[in-house]
């Protein structure tokens, strides 16, 4: 049993099937990566993993609770966190701001009139809010404001936001996209680090074989919007099916 | 002090001071002079700028710190001000009542308002905003004046007559005019100090120092972590949402505080005149608060008050010059030339106020979006860098001598 | 029953204004993504091109009648419109008559210069910035050519009558066999508004340029990679949908006299037609224009204002508050356009 079960989903966009019979199971603190051909419906099943759509069949249970028809706060109380494709901070905070955000969301709220320092005091949000920007390699940026940053500390900082919550699933949109070499393989060590680290399941989009293959210890691949295979990683490069969709491709 | 950092103290600490020394601030030309009428310092026009600054600053908490422009904040303008007169009618003219039933009529009003407007976003909002706005207008014009069931008197507006409850007026002790406890809003000091007269008037003062107070909660609001949340749905609702964070109790509560602030605003308007007229609530109403916050600069704390500030003090000033005055002002000119220039002014003078703010807005919206303080503080920068400049410059030519 | 068809026919007119200026909103909406507060003004000044030609029309010199006399005794001064005497009276006056149609022929090219220069010179400035700025700045905009016309022709509505072939009344029931009386110019209108969206609907459906800005409503990113020249062709649409509301303005003259703000009470009902319809849609913002104007005139009933006083000020809002929260995307409206 996983801590995340996908089963029977299926989704149409008026006449277009986007998702058929998607079965997925991932395990608790594994790597698992989804795969698949641009207009395999990787995106369309995430947003339905995050409650951004509702499927039209199926169940999606998140440590044995259903995760359908909740909004996407809810879920993310439920402790799943998600990272965008391009990432998605407060531009016009700063980057120690941005950080405190998600130690504030923990409490439930800052429905307070205390001025901002009177609060920090009084708890360890700006404590936990610095030490993750330690964390993340950003604690000489505390003070920038988060639009300023470059493509991969944006990046880092959107990771360090999700990760501050202490989530249980991590899902992360292809988060390498648009990034410099150096940038990816960043990242990469990054993420591997919090998977190693931290008690963590992560759920990984992606697109580049490199990524996924340094990071993923499962594998789904996906194809016309219904999963084609799902194994390890040496099993999927030498599936002939899976070449034929997809490395075939690329290759 | 206060809680305030020793920056938004000393801010809280001048903006006190230049309002209580507003009498003579602003009434630095000798009453006898010519200039005598550029003098903003007497009540009437003293009392609509520290008004219209709480209206400002309860509309920026809105607006400039979470981005939802609402096009219906004089709704709440209105039903403070109606609120205010119902007291005067049924108690008496002691303001006290008055203002705090304003405060929690429109607080409650704005919750209604708010929680459905707030159900959408963007454009969407402003129009659900003006939409009520403009059935509150409606209903307050007319269904709601019916001989039967007479709430806002309609047309001729809300007032209060001879026949009126009254229950704990003593005209014999108290004055028939609103009043705090016996002293009227309208009891004026004057003070002849050799060529100029300064006005001290009681309805001033107890405005000012509630907008000091409103001005002071609005720092706290701006500086605590409420406020960063607020921020942070004008910087990224989708993150947020995804942070956990259910947005719309936020932006419900900032939604209310500034209706409360709006109506507290209009039932000030009506302590210092009985009057309320619908056309308050008006749509072109909403328009001059967006107006004040983008002027003087919105998500800035002082930027709403002095973008009150010179709206109210230009209108006030171009509604009195006339063609008259213009010939005067450039009777050094030619005949001919004096003429044309009179000519060229006249469209955006008296009458033609509104004109000159809706250019003057367009110009303030495309060149400087952070309105006043923006520009304030690109001057400040610039004439920084020239002073950089030219030291950086006698520098390099020192060692040449 | 015929007591409810009229009410229908009565909101017909309205509803034929609020259809048209929704229809502009719209088509800027969708094909320039920019929300224009002062497309209401556009309709105002397509009023004043009527009341302008009127005036030049109307334009005279005097004469002096020596066979008549005034109250006073003096010779009667008598005013002759230069065109009744260029033309000769009948052919002359008939064109003074006819006025408000011939505006039209005045209002397009104006309109459409109107339309360019406030796309090229304002507008398209503000496609990228957020769209509270473009609401503000077309809201000041609006303020500014609403404040131009005060000036020029004063603060008073200005009557404006339509031709008198066309100014009385017919019975439109008499071929059903019932008696429905009804002003002949509000037919009309109703047939000049159904042209006038019938002559856009045809133009988007069967021409190429119609299509590309149709591809360019769906999505504007994929047909500019196409190397379509697709901002010069929504500057066209812009003059076009300021045509549309201008023209909608000229011919409503006879039915309401124009004056100045009457662009921003016709604004604000446009936009919650606009949203009623659903944004970005174009036959959602007729279909909810004509409905509006409709229900609208029902509410104006006698029954109706007797039983809910006041229902007749407030329906639209009432209505466009229910559809706002029922179904956010309006009757028609597309998927993903505004919506957040």
């Amino acid at each position: 049993m996983g801590i995340l079960e996908v089963k029977d989903v299926g989704k149409r966009f008026g006449g277009l099937q986007a998702l058929s019979d998607v079965n997925l199971s991932v395990k608790e603190n594994s790597v698992h990566a989804i795969i698949g051909p641009n207009g395999a419906g990787k995106s369309t099943l995430l947003n339905c993993l995050v409650g951004k759509l509702i499927p039209d069949t199926g169940s999606v249970m998140f440590d044995g609770q259903s995760v359908l028809g909740r909004a996407p706060y809810e879920i993310n109380q439920m402790g799943i966190s998600r990272v965008f494709q391009t990432p998605e901070i407060f531009g016009d905070l700063t980057v120690l701001e941005n950080m405190m955000i998600p130690c504030f969301a923990k409490r439930d709220g800052a429905f307070e009139l205390n001025a901002l320092s009177a609060v920090l005091k009084q708890n360890d949000i700006l404590e936990r809010a610095e030490h993750m920007l330690e964390e993340m390699n950003m604690a000489d940026k505390r003070g920038m404001h988060a639009a300023a940053l470059s493509r991969g500390d944006k990046r880092r900082l959107e990771i360090g936001m999700c990760l501050s919550q202490e989530p249980r699933l991590l899902l992360l949109d292809e988060p390498t996209a648009g990034m410099a070499r150096a940038d990816t393989n960043n990242t990469i060590d990054l993420l591997k680090q919090i998977s190693e680290e931290r008690d963590i399941t992560i759920a990984i989009i992606e697109h580049d074989m490199h990524v996924v293959f340094s990071l993923a210890n499962r594998i789904t691949v996906l194809a016309q919007g219904t999963p084609l295979v799902e194994d390890d990683p040496q099993n999927i490069r030498g599936n002939p099916k899976v070449r034929e969709a997809y490395l075939g491709e690329s290759a | 002090m206060f809680g305030l950092n020793k920056k938004d103290t000393s801010v809280l600490i001048i903006v006190a001071v230049m309002v209580m020394l507003a009498p003579f601030l602003l009434n630095p030309f000798p009453s006898a002079s010519g200039l005598a009428q550029f003098n903003a310092g007497y009540p009437d026009l003293m009392q609509k700028f520290v008004i219209f600054g709480i209206f400002a600053i309860g509309f920026n908490i809105l607006f400039g710190l979470t981005g939802y422009l609402s096009f219906g904040h004089a709704a709440f303008l209105g039903v403070g001000s109606y609120s205010c007169v119902w007291m005067f009618k049924l108690l008496g003219y002691n303001v006290l009542p008055g203002i705090l039933l304003s405060i929690a009529v429109s607080g409650v009003f704005a919750l209604l308002i708010g929680y459905v407007s707030l159900r959408r976003s963007g454009i969407y909002f402003s129009i659900l905003t003006l939409a009520f706005a403009q059935m509150s207008y409606a209903l307050a014009y007319s269904v709601l004046s019916n001989p039967k069931f007479n709430l806002t008197n309609g047309e001729t507006g809300l007032q209060v007559y001879a026949d009126d409850p009254q229950w704990f007026h003593n005209p014999d002790r108290l004055p028939d005019l609103p009043h705090l406890f016996g002293l009227s809003m309208r009891a004026t000091y004057k003070l002849d100090l050799g060529a100029w007269e300064f006005q001290f008037n009681a309805g001033y003062y107890l405005c000012a120092v509630i907008m000091l107070a409103c001005f002071y909660l609005a720092i706290r609001i701006f500086r605590s972590p409420f406020g960063m949340m607020l921020r942070a749905v004008k910087s990224n609702q989708q993150r947020m949402n995804y942070t956990g964070l259910n947005s719309r109790p936020y932006t419900l509560a900032a939604f209310v505080i500034s209706g409360m602030y709006a109506g507290l605003a209009g039932g000030l308007l009506s302590a210092v005149d009985p009057l309320a007229g619908a056309e308050r609530m008006q749509w072109t109403a909403s328009g001059e608060v967006v107006l004040m916050t983008i002027l003087g600069g919105a998500g800035t704390l002082i930027g709403p008050v002095l973008g009150a500030g010179f709206i109210k003090y230009f209108e006030n000033i171009f509604s009195k010059i006339n063609d008259y005055v213009l010939h005067s002002w450039f009777s050094f000119l030619p005949d001919g030339m004096e003429d044309a220039v009179v000519f060229l002014i006249h469209p955006f003078i008296g009458k033609g106020w509104h004109l000159t703010l809706g250019i003057l807005f367009m110009l303030v919206v495309i060149f400087l979006p952070g309105g006043l303080v923006e520009g304030g503080q690109r001057l400040v920068n610039w004439i920084r860098g020239r002073k950089a400049k030219s030291s950086t410059a006698a520098h390099e030519t020192n060692p040449a001598e | 029953m015929d007591a409810i068809l009229l009410q229908i026919l009565n909101g017909l007119d309205k509803g034929s204004a609020y259809a048209l200026i929704a229809l502009g909103l719209t088509l800027i909406f969708g094909t320039l993504g920019v929300v224009n507060f002062a497309h209401g003004a556009l309709f105002m000044i397509g009023a004043f091109c009527a009341v302008t030609l009127q005036r030049i029309l109307n334009l005279s010199f005097e004469t002096v009648d020596e066979t008549q006399t005034d109250f006073l005794g003096n010779p009667l001064k008598v005013k002759t419109p230069y065109v009744e005497a260029w033309f000769g009276p009948d052919i002359g006056g008939s064109i003074v008559d006819w006025a408000v149609p011939l505006a039209i022929l005045f209002a397009i090219p104006i309109m459409i210069g109107v339309g360019y220069v406030m796309e090229r010179g304002l507008i398209k400035h503000f496609y990228k910035r957020p769209h509270a700025d473009q609401i503000l700045v077309t809201f000041g905009l609006a303020i500014v050519l609403q404040e131009v016309v005060k000036y020029f022709y004063g603060a008073n509505p200005i009557q404006t009558p339509a031709p008198d072939a066309l100014n009385g009344v017919m019975n439109l029931g008499a071929v059903i066999g019932m008696d429905i009386i009804y002003p002949v110019w509000r037919v009309v209108y109703f047939a000049f508004a159904v042209l006038i969206i019938g002559g856009i609907f045809c133009f988007l459906q069967f021409t190429t340029f119609g299509m590309v800005v149709r591809a360019g409503m769906a999505d504007r990113e994929t047909v500019g990679l196409l190397g379509i020249n697709i901002d010069r062709r929504f500057t066209i649409m812009f003059g076009i949908a300021a045509a549309v509301a201008g023209l909608a303005g000229v011919m409503y003259t006879p039915i309401n006299p124009p004056n100045y703000h009457m662009g921003m009470d016709f604004l604000v009902l446009s936009f919650v037609v606009v949203v009623v319809g659903g944004m970005g849609s174009l036959p959602g913002a007729v279909l909810a224009g004509f409905l509006l104007g409709i229900l609208e005139s029902f509410a104006s009933t006698t029954w109706a204002t007797t039983t809910l006083p006041g229902i007749n000020q407030i329906i639209i809002y009432l209505v466009a508050i229910a559809v706002l929260l029922t179904r956010p995307r309006g009757l028609m409206g597309r998927k993903g356009v505004m919506e957040d």
